[in-house]
């Protein structure tokens, strides 16, 4: 069986986010990291891998230095990698994304195509359901769960107060949630030995079926006005109050603020 | 000459890194104050192949080389220093004289289930009356039949009672010189737990590292097999020697991450800490100490790595396993006690972790060679 496996190398949010002064992420004043959802569906691949036994290959588009993110999924158990990087295709929305990765997804052998549901510094939640009506298979979105049974797949479908069980025929995409599970970790061997392995290279000359007007900057409707990080919430108030003051003191907010 | 590290020694110490903040250190305090091993943490790093690091793949280990196991102790010890020599007595002291100087089915039987972390390794040289003069050990092991008959007891044996496999360092013969001076003959052997006549005495309550299982191990009439020889009938001593300088840069890794995490520690402190007005760190008096303190900490990395990087270019590595453990546990030291200084008050409550690094600091001027040992050894090559 042959599973690939979309990543993408994101700004660690962590330590929060810093804009360029044209309002773009500064990606450089960031440290980079495998996006957590990808990261999640990942070692979904790999425990199937491990189970039944499977091919294993992650693919990225980005800047030559998305290798990083290649390697440690190699170090984590990956057999190949495949980075897409070219000028032409700096800019691109999630329509422009998806587009350059179903390119390349045409040159590769899959049965099971597995994304996170979404980066966190993008949060669109798009690339994944976009590459699988680009490519023409099922989408299996918010993953919770995934088996393989045959040449099936039966998925645990998050919602927010309930979860579907699905069962979609095989080769189709499954989006995969940080709750699927918890991402091993890369061994030291792993890591000398992604080291030793070759990424293959793809740029646009290499992408399948795609149209020149779909890809990077020209190629995206998206255009983004402004972006800015969160306003911190201040401390509030903090009052110590017994029960009956208490009640006096929130009736009284809640009149100052024309609530009731 | 190049003192950067490349991009796969980089990704190493990311993984390290990330490893002890999420699973070591949240256990750190609990592991001191219970001084219970923590077979829940050496369980994961088995899983992670952190128990064979510098072990070549044909034996199971991964193939990694002996820097990037340096940097996987001196990772843990920032933030748990009972765990770093857990992996340093396991992978320096036992998986490695079996790898250096053990027959093919040795190697096959006893490193690939040791650096798979299957089984856990110890190393037993010190006795009640043997320290830095090891020549004084008492232990004997004389062959009967098919087997070897040990007696004697062998003290503060790090990984003690938790170990699976140990190698022993015993007497196998007494011969005389010429001018009729008694000179004891000592050979290794690999001793598995569970042999006949091979038990625990007294578990060590310690200073520091008090997760760490310190025991006394005790033969009597222990009976192992012949082929439990490690090395040649009578090379014992350069065999344990040997070791050690392996084990010094395990230890000098230790005591480096002790010092780098009590120095991290400081960083944070100092710039919330605040005195007559403003931080403690706006202060030159706090300035210059982190100035020195990160100096020295740098200087004991240089030399620790570059120990690391001679066991895996050269046949003979003692004087820079020497120097690395010399500064860098000299290192831990001083910089700990200031590191307690500049937290005050705080400094001393076992809630914030500098007091228990700087208990942790102490044993690595002592064991594996006290500093004295090391100063012995780099002036011995000195003016020989």
């Amino acid at each position: 069986m042959k599973i690939v496996v979309c990543i993408k190398q994101v700004p660690d949010t962590k330590g929060g986010v810093k804009f360029n002064p044209d309002g773009t992420l500064d990606r450089a004043a960031m440290l980079a990291i495998m996006n957590p959802d990808d990261k999640a569906g990942l070692e979904a691949a790999l425990r199937i891998k491990d189970e039944i036994g499977a091919e294993v290959t992650v693919l990225t588009m980005g800047l030559p230095k998305a290798d990083d993110v290649l390697r440690e999924a190699l170090a984590m158990g990956a057999d190949h990698a495949v980075l897409v990087t070219d000028r032409v295709l700096g800019g691109a929305d999630t329509w422009a994304t998806s587009t350059t990765i179903a390119g390349a997804l045409r040159n590769l052998d899959y049965d099971l195509i597995i994304t996170g549901r979404q980066a966190i510094d993008g949060d669109t939640a798009q690339v994944g359901p976009q590459i699988a009506e680009h490519l023409g298979v099922p989408v299996i979105s918010y993953a919770e769960d995934i088996k393989v049974e045959g040449d099936s797949v039966i998925v645990k479908r998050q919602y927010e107060d309930r979860y579907h069980v699905l069962k979609a025929k095989m080769p189709c995409l499954i989006t995969a949630l940080s709750e699927l599970n918890t991402p091993r970790y890369m061994t030291p061997g792993g890591i000398f030995d992604a080291y030793e392995k070759e990424v293959t290279v793809w740029g646009r000359a290499d992408l399948k079926d795609v149209d020149d007007a779909d890809l990077g900057l020209k190629g995206s409707p998206t255009k983004i006005a402004k972006a800015s990080d969160k306003v911190r919430k201040g401390a509030g108030e903090k009052v110590t109050l017994d029960p009956t003051e208490s009640v006096a003191y929130l009736m009284g907010k809640l009149k100052e603020k024309h609530v009731i | 000459m190049d003192f950067g590290l490349d991009k796969k020694h980089e990704m190493a110490r990311t993984l390290f890194r990330e490893f002890a903040e999420t699973e070591v250190k949240p256990r750190a305090q609990e592991v001191d104050e219970t001084e219970e091993f923590p077979a829940d943490t050496v369980a994961k790093m088995a899983k992670s192949g952190f128990m064979g690091i510098p072990v070549p793949k044909e034996y199971g280990g991964q193939g990694c080389d002996p820097l990037t196991y340096v940097m996987c102790v001196e990772e843990l010890s920032k933030v748990c220093a009972t765990t770093g020599v857990i992996v340093s007595a396991h992978t320096s002291l036992c998986i490695d004289p079996i790898l250096t100087y053990g027959t093919e089915e040795q190697k096959q039987k006893y490193v690939r289930p040791l650096a798979a972390g299957e089984k856990l390794g110890a190393f037993a040289l010190t006795e009640p009356g043997a320290g830095t003069d090891a020549q004084g050990a008492q232990t004997k092991a004389v062959l009967d039949g098919d087997e070897w008959v040990l007696n004697g007891s062998k003290c503060f044996i790090t990984n003690g009672k938790v170990a699976d496999v140990y190698i022993v360092i015993a007497i196998t013969s007494v011969t005389e010189d010429k001018r009729g001076r008694k000179k004891k003959n000592f050979s290794a052997f690999i001793v598995e737990k569970g042999a006949p006549g091979f038990s625990f005495g007294t578990k060590e309550k310690k200073m520091g590292i008090r997760g760490s299982s310190t025991y006394e191990l005790i033969f009597e009439d222990c009976r192992i097999p012949k082929d439990a020889l490690l090395g040649p009938e009578g090379k014992g001593f350069p065999v344990a020697m040997h070791t050690l300088d392996g084990g010094r840069i395990g230890i000098a890794a230790q005591a480096l991450g002790i010092a780098e995490g009590a120095l991290d520690r400081a960083i944070a402190y100092t710039k919330e800490r605040k005195q007559f007005g403003r931080s403690i760190a706006q202060q030159q008096n706090t300035q210059f100490k982190l100035a020195d303190m990160a100096t020295r900490v740098e200087a004991a990395q240089m030399l620790v790595y570059k120990a690391a990087m001679a066991k895996e270019t050269q046949k003979v590595y003692s004087v820079e396993a020497a120097k690395a453990k010399l500064f860098a546990a000299e290192t831990a030291m001083a910089v700990t006690t200031e590191v307690v200084q500049l937290f005050g008050g705080y400094g001393y409550i076992r809630e914030y972790d500098v007091e228990r690094m700087m208990r942790d600091a102490k044993i690595t001027e002592i064991y594996e060679g006290t500093s004295e040992v090391q100063r012995m050894v780099i002036s011995g090559a000195l003016l020989k």
